[in-house]
């Protein structure tokens, strides 16, 4: 695992292109370098929030006052999502969703795996589109078009940033 | 046990029509069951974004709303059950501090689209207390309508919160008055009122 990979910072990119204002997320080492720089930029109000399932309603509110948001979080807190995803799809809410996905490549701890396994299933399950990332030189384009499939398509969006292309978690001593 | 005390709160729709009477540039944010019901009751307005699910979620729908408009005034009506199903988003709200966002309970202590069962509220729990642990500058109990009406003007400011409140209703459900059910018409009319464009 590099310790300063290209692709947080692509995502970025593709974030301040679609004029995203409103950044919401339960802490996730897999999006530690993003949050950080959206919390750094002064045009984005950033949000941490104690579940994830508040983000999806954080970024109603923000379209309803006519703003764009994303709502990054671990494929754990999909599960925590499921009833308030009825929101985005009563409502045809944009909403776009920045996984990262525990529990599928070298996964080190048991108790992620049956979330993770079943997150593609439930996201599709209430109506949300999953598209996956394998790839790092490929996570900007992926984050742009499910951008513009959500903000001007109206489509309630989750793109998977699979374990393999976070990398291993470190359990050893650090 | 406090029932007792509880049993003698507001008429319901008194209470909100008085919150809302001056409600100025508010935006309003309801959470489901009674709190929508008693808004629309109130008087419809295209300002007005009826949930009629998502429990759990009408405050933070109200802190994203808030965000996104920082100089409007924005007020979330909800229950008690209805919050204690978020209680989390509480602190989500004290960590970002907006300014122009109230949270109002309406507290019988019931669940009331369910059977009126009793809710933690009517068990002991404080959420007026709970919202001023959590860091919200602003967390008061209203029992009496002429606080409600001072309140409804108060918040009308846009400035001053977060703020919290609790208003004491009576348990029971008045005749049902309900909005439009269709979430995509009521997203639209709500960002139409804004001056956004519905493509």
């Amino acid at each position: 695992m590099t310790n300063d990979p290209a692709w947080p910072r692509e995502i970025f990119q593709a974030l301040k292109q679609a004029d995203v204002r409103q950044a919401s997320y339960v802490p996730d080492a897999g999006h530690g370098r993003l949050i950080e720089l959206l919390q750094a930029d002064p045009e984005i109000q950033a949000t941490p929030l104690t579940t994830e399932e508040e983000g999806v309603a954080l970024a109603a509110g923000a379209w309803l006052g006519g703003q764009r948001a994303v709502l990054l979080l671990q494929s754990s807190g999909v599960g925590n999502c499921i009833n308030m995803l009825s929101l985005a799809a009563s409502c045809r809410f944009p909403l776009l969703m920045l996984v990262t996905m525990r529990g599928e490549w070298a996964e080190f701890n048991p108790w992620q795996i049956p979330m993770g396994r079943a997150t593609p299933d439930v996201l599709e399950s209430m109506g949300v589109t999953a598209v996956r990332v394998d790839a790092p030189e490929d996570a900007g384009e992926v984050v742009a078009a499910a951008a513009a499939a959500a903000f001007a398509g109206d489509q309630a969006m989750a793109v998977l940033l699979s374990q393999r292309l976070i990398g291993r978690k470190q359990w050893e001593a650090r | 046990m406090t029932l007792a005390a509880k049993s003698d709160g507001l008429d319901r729709r008194h209470a909100v029509r008085e919150l809302l009477r001056a409600r100025g540039e508010s935006l309003v944010v309801s959470g489901l069951g009674s709190p929508t019901y008693d808004t629309f009751a109130a008087g419809d307005h295209d300002g007005n974004m009826y949930l009629w699910g998502a429990m759990g979620g009408a405050a933070l729908v109200g802190l994203g709303l808030a965000l996104a408009q920082p100089r409007r005034p924005v007020l979330v009506i909800t229950g008690d059950g209805e919050e204690l199903m978020g209680l989390g988003g509480l602190a989500t709200i004290a960590v970002k501090k907006p300014a122009n966002l109230t949270l109002v309970v309406l507290d019988n202590g019931r669940y009331g689209e369910t059977g009126g069962q009793e809710s933690h509220t009517a068990l002991g729990v404080d959420l007026h207390r709970v919202a001023a642990a959590i860091g919200f500058p602003s967390a008061v109990e209203l029992r009496e309508i002429s606080q409600v009406a001072d309140y409804g003007r108060e918040i009308a400011k846009a400035a001053g919160g977060p703020r919290y409140a609790s208003i004491r209703i009576a348990p029971g459900s008045p005749p049902r008055a309900l909005p439009a059910r269709d979430g995509v018409y009521l997203k639209n009319r709500f960002r139409a009122h804004l001056g956004f464009r519905v493509e």
